[in-house]
């Protein structure tokens, strides 16, 4: 019997997964300058980004799979951030943290990468100098409804599709 | 009035070492202009003579000025810790033919300072044994402070021409194990930021390792001569932005000394609390990290507690955590909050509590001793060899400290007193450290006692300081001087001066240089923990790798400030 778009069960499955991934996430920090100590402080007992299953902190990037970037960029540690990005296992997403990382910030410069865009893909853009925890925060939850809609999308477009194939 | 030169300049060649006097001459500071033939042997006396002993290499930078004949300037600034004088020498060189002798033999300090040099200006130093660039990557051109290059100007580094370090040691033949090289970072937890350590390993032990930087050069000096005096003091913050309220003291001073004016009593007085209130945050963060490296996570949260609570009160202040941006040349940004004094008072509550539980958790914790009583040790006279400053240097039993040996602001008006150890190794950065946190709250206490003092947070000119928003609006006069301020900056007469502040991690100097036009000509930072970081491979050869972590949270190694 041919089953026609996705069954009952995957799609459940699909949707468990994506439940169980937004709500714990396993960051990988990429802190290399000023917003690494408010990103500090958005995982220190004050602010404690626990709350919204960020619990593990991997520094490995074969464990995680949100990239924080938070501070400037350097063309000297551009290919480092994009091996590591490379690394990392799909699905994957990335918050740039900070002015810097956004766009270079103040640094219009002439060894500072102008955004992280430039080589990799980012998800949202936490904007400030440094962001302040609550901003890194709001960032993050962006995320968890990006994963949301993304999937969402995703699906539809397979379903869209399907019956073309079949036709 | 000038100080009495040394005897031994008699048998240098006349003209060799000239003294800047009179009109034109810096006046912050005896500067001598010395040929480069004579350098190194100058050098020599200056450190070994009795009369001189100029034991500690402050620092060694460049400096472009096209139009001159001798195009080329390398700086050097020296200060003699039994004396407490500071001299400044200029070395003259043709644009033809930028090359003069290495110091490294008098000061192993000079090690890094001359790659800086080399890489930001071009200048050669004859018989550094590894002149190569250090803060600019593999893939770039050109030399970036010269005054002809573009600041906007990037170059592209791909993977194929990062450098790869061949590190060599002699083979001790006794040796079971393979020998092994293995990289640390520029991604790496533990490496708080971004520095690599390139190490090669005999079964545990580190034979020989070197260190590559440069991973978060933000051209934070190039970056302050495309823009006014004012607004050089953002990028200030972010050098040491552990404690950015002390490196914008730090800036601030020296400029306000260029101009020759005097800041009330009230921004003083704030100043010197909130530089103390930074420190203790530094010193946290120092402490924390290095006990996260060891495993104990738990003080971690102790102690950032502390921070959030001082980020409470600037933040009362400035509107920001961290980046404060608070000072302003010639005071404060705004005054003081209402519940200033009360706000100081309940943290010199909250805190004390938070620093005894940690040393309990840790003074005589038997893992902790373990991993840091005799690591990276090092003796004080080495220390001052590599140009060390601050906590780390009387951690090794040299009590200098710029607060004492030349007061500024109130600190030689209260009462308080150098902590010193002498042990030189990770536990006793570890100690000083908290000693100089219940210092600096002492500092404190004494200070709030004394209540605010009156008058006006920032000096009353309007050529220096911004008039009050009200009078902006309402006066003529002061709108003009607000919108001449704002577009043309302070103008600040030509000269030189080197301001310097006790940084967190050791002496912050900061030495402008203004040609009278809106903009600095140069500011360049004397940032205290290059030096110290320049002598980790030392400090960790015979070490095993466990090692390198627990030392790198100690020497208190701020990307920011390291590489500007």
């Amino acid at each position: 019997m041919e089953v026609q778009g996705e069954s009952w069960l995957t799609t459940k499955l699909d949707a468990f997964a994506d439940w169980a991934q937004k709500n714990s996430f396993w960051p990988l920090p990429f802190g290399t300058a000023c917003c690494a100590i408010e990103f500090m402080s958005t995982v220190s007992s004050h602010y404690d980004m626990a709350r919204f299953g960020y619990e593990v902190v991997r520094f490995s990037p074969r464990q995680s799979d949100l990239m924080i970037v938070a501070g400037t960029i350097t063309d000297k540690m551009a290919p480092v951030l994009k091996k590591i990005y490379d690394q990392m296992p799909d699905p994957k997403w990335v918050v740039s943290m900070g002015a810097c990382a956004c766009s270079g910030g103040f640094y219009r410069a002439y060894h500072v990468m102008q955004g992280i865009d430039e080589i990799i893909p980012v998800d949202v853009y936490v904007p400030g100098c440094p962001p302040s925890p609550e901003g890194l925060m709001y960032g993050i939850l962006q995320v968890k409804e990006k994963v949301d809609r993304d999937r969402r999308a995703l699906r539809r477009s397979k379903k869209n599709r399907k019956p073309k194939h079949a036709a | 009035m000038p100080p009495e030169l040394p005897s031994f300049l008699a048998r240098f060649p006349a003209g060799s070492v000239v003294p800047q006097t009179g009109a034109g001459a810096p006046v912050d500071q005896e500067t001598w202009v010395v040929r480069r033939e004579v350098l190194l042997d100058l050098c020599r006396e200056l450190h070994a003579s009795r009369e001189t002993r100029f034991d500690l290499l402050l620092e060694i930078f460049g400096m472009d000025y096209p139009e001159r004949e001798q195009r080329f300037e390398a700086v050097y600034h020296l200060y003699s810790i039994p004396n407490g004088r500071r001299l400044r020498l200029k070395v003259p060189l043709a644009a033809s033919d930028p090359t003069l002798p290495s110091v490294i033999p008098v000061w192993k300090a000079a090690d890094w300072f001359e790659r800086e040099a080399f890489d930001m200006f071009g200048l050669v130093f004859d018989g550094h044994p590894n002149l190569r660039r250090i803060l600019t990557h593999e893939a770039f051109q050109g030399h970036a402070l010269r005054k002809d290059y573009d600041a906007a100007k990037r170059w592209i580094l791909t993977e194929d021409k990062i450098w790869q370090p061949r590190l060599e040691a002699p083979e001790r033949g006794d040796s079971m194990f393979e020998r092994m090289t293995i990289n640390l970072g520029p991604s790496h937890p533990a490496t708080h930021g971004t520095f690599r350590i390139v190490a090669l390993v005999d079964g545990e032990e580190i034979v020989a390792s070197e260190i590559e930087i440069g991973y978060l050069h933000r051209c934070m000096e190039k970056m302050s001569e495309t823009h006014t005096w004012q607004q050089v003091i953002p990028y200030t913050d972010r050098l040491n932005y552990c404690s950015s309220f002390i490196n914008n003291v730090g800036y601030c001073r020296s400029v306000e000394q260029l101009l020759g004016i005097e800041v009330p009593p009230r921004a003083v007085w704030a100043r010197t609390i909130l530089s103390e209130f930074s420190r203790i945050m530094d010193h946290v963060v120092a402490n924390g990290s290095t006990l996260v490296d060891c495993g104990a996570l738990t003080n971690f949260w102790y102690f950032y507690q502390c921070r959030e609570e001082i980020y409470g009160l600037l933040e009362s202040l400035c509107g920001a955590r961290l980046t404060v941006s608070a000072c302003r040349i010639g005071g404060l940004l705004a005054d003081l909050p209402p519940d200033f004094v009360e706000r100081s008072r309940r943290l010199l509550e909250t805190i004390p509590p938070l620093i005894s539980d940690v040393e309990t958790l840790i003074d005589k914790n038997r893992i902790f001793l373990d991993r840091a009583v005799g690591v990276a040790a090092i003796n004080g006279e080495e220390a001052v060899n590599w140009g060390y400053t601050g906590p780390c240097l009387r951690a090794s039993g040299v009590g200098l400290d710029a607060r004492k040996a030349h007061p500024y602001d109130l600190y030689d008006t209260v009462e308080w007193e150098v902590p010193v150890l002498r042990g030189g190794d990770v536990y006793d950065r570890y100690r000083l450290r908290m000693l100089e946190i219940r210092q600096s709250l002492s500092i404190i206490r004494q200070l709030l006692d004394r209540g605010v003092p009156e008058g006006p947070f920032v000096i009353d000119d309007p050529h220096v300081a911004l008039p009050p928003k009200d009078a902006c609006y309402n006066q003529m006069e002061s709108m003009i001087y607000h919108f001449k301020l704002i577009m043309d900056g302070i103008q600040v007469p030509p000269g030189e001066n080197y301001g310097f502040v006790e940084g967190a991690n050791g002496e912050l100097g900061f030495y402008c240089v203004s040609d009278g036009s809106g903009k600095p000509y140069r500011v360049r930072v004397r940032p205290p923990c290059f030096p110290i970081f320049s002598s980790f491979p030392t400090l960790i050869r015979g070490h095993g790798v466990s090692d390198v972590v627990a030392t790198l949270g100690g020497l208190n190694v701020i990307a920011g400030e390291l590489e500007r």
